[in-house]
Order: C-alpha cells, then structure tokens, then sequence
C-alpha cells in the first residue's frame, strides 16, 4: 500500500514523532511504499537542525534525516506554519534577513497543498499528534 | 452544491478553540488551500471547535489574528460545506441563532458517514 505520515507533534513533547517515526520505519520494513512524511503544527520542530539532544536519548531529526535520505522519503515541511516557528532553510533565512539556517535537507519545506496532494493520492494517510 | 468539476473529497475536523492555542487556524489554513487548489473540502466543527462559529469575536489583547475572519472568507473560497455536531451544540447550549454562519447539524451516525465517504480526513 501507498502510505503518507503527518505528523502534528514536536519531539521530546510527546510520544506522537517517536510514534510516527516508528510506525514509518515499520511500514518501510513491511515493504510498503511512503510517499512522504509531511510535518505541521508543532511537527515542524522535527525538522529543527540545530536540536542537540543528549547523546544516550533517540536522535529525532538526524533519525528523520537518515530515513529520508536512505529510503528517499521525501520529508515535507509547512513552510508557514515553519516560518512562524522559526525554523527557515538558506533561501528563507536569506530572504527574511536572518543570519543562519535552522532547516537543512532532506527537509524541505513546502506548502500546505503538498499535504492534501499527499493525502489524496495516498492510500492511507496516519496522523500522528499530542 | 457540490460542484461536479473539482476533484478529491476532503473533510477537515476542527476540534479546537479559537484563540487558545493554534490547532483552529491551522486546520482552517489546510481547507483554504485545498479549496484554493479546487478541491471539494467539507468542514466539520465539533466539540469546542463549535465556538468559532460564535458570532462577534474580535482579535483579543495577544495580538492574534482570530479565526472569524477566514470563516468569513469561506464562501469565497466556495467552501460552503459547513456542518456541526449536533451532540457538542447541545453541550455547549448554543443554537443555531448565535452562530456568524448558517451551519447544518448533523448527528453521529451522519459523521461516521462522512468519515467513510471522504477521501481525506484530516482533524484538528
């Protein structure tokens, strides 16, 4: 089955990326196809590259990252609901005259009809949330 | 009216509060997109989520936007698909009368119909 993750919850707030990340890893495993993971509300936090957890707790974002990038499962950002959260790649830093990036790929951030377009095209979308 | 020309049913819960915290927002933010990429979007308040339908709300001493602008822009939008849980009016006791847009109720059975006949549901 084609599946989509959205993901509404920070790390480290709740179970629900822990969750998410592991119902991913499950499906991929299963040999399911992912279309895309796609992150909004406070799931944009999962995208923070700067999160420096201590080095014995799961590493959320680099987890993220290395599933994206070993099973290339796009990882879709809400750039607005990113924006406001501050979390900006390059090109949005640059514009918005901050110095520095705090979203780096396989992130990518994109707009909120990539979600529905996710949804839809999948056959199944799982919402992981507080 | 459904219009026959857009594709892609999607229902979008609100389960939220205005002001208090963003979920409100966001999920309306998700059914103006999709409608705006001409996709048939239903919307449905239930629970606290009821009271953004309230009329005469105003942005509040935080600075925040409020949500009862962007309903106003629904139909705009041609979203005019807007329903309500009839269960969560009568706990809140509120009525049809106290709300800024005309709203359709609808009962339990009717939502586990709707939750079956989208193509999408996304709740927030």
């Amino acid at each position: 089955m084609r599946y989509a993750i959205l993901l509404l919850d920070a790390p480290y707030t709740s179970q629900a990326a822990h969750s998410a990340l592991r119902f991913t890893r499950a499906l991929l495993a299963k040999g399911h196809a992912v279309d895309g993971v796609f992150f909004y509300h406070d799931g944009v936090h999962n995208a923070a590259r700067l999160a420096a957890p201590p080095q014995d707790e799961p590493h959320l974002v680099d987890a993220w990252a290395e599933l994206g990038r070993e099973h290339a499962v796009p990882l879709q950002v809400c750039i607005a609901a990113a924006l406001r959260r501050g979390l900006l790649d390059e090109q949005e830093a640059a514009r918005h005259g901050k110095q520095g990036a705090s979203v780096e790929p396989p992130f990518e951030l994109t707009g909120l009809g990539q979600l529905v377009d996710l949804g839809l095209r999948c056959d199944r979308l799982i919402t992981f949330g507080p | 009216m459904q219009d026959d020309t857009r594709q892609g049913d999607l229902l979008v819960i609100l389960r939220h509060a205005p002001h208090g915290s963003s979920w409100l927002k966001e999920g309306l933010d998700v059914a103006l997109v999709a409608a705006a990429f001409d996709r048939r979007v239903t919307l449905l308040f239930m629970g606290e989520g009821i009271t953004a339908l309230l009329e005469g709300q105003q942005a509040g001493p935080l600075g925040q936007k409020g949500t009862a602008p962007t309903l106003a822009m629904l139909e705009m939008y041609d979203i005019d698909s807007l329903l309500v849980e009839a269960r969560g009016m009568d706990a809140l006791g509120l009525t049809g009368e106290q709300f800024m847009l005309p709203v359709e109720g609808v009962g339990d059975a009717e939502i586990a119909e709707l939750l079956a006949s989208h193509a999408l549901v996304l709740n927030f």
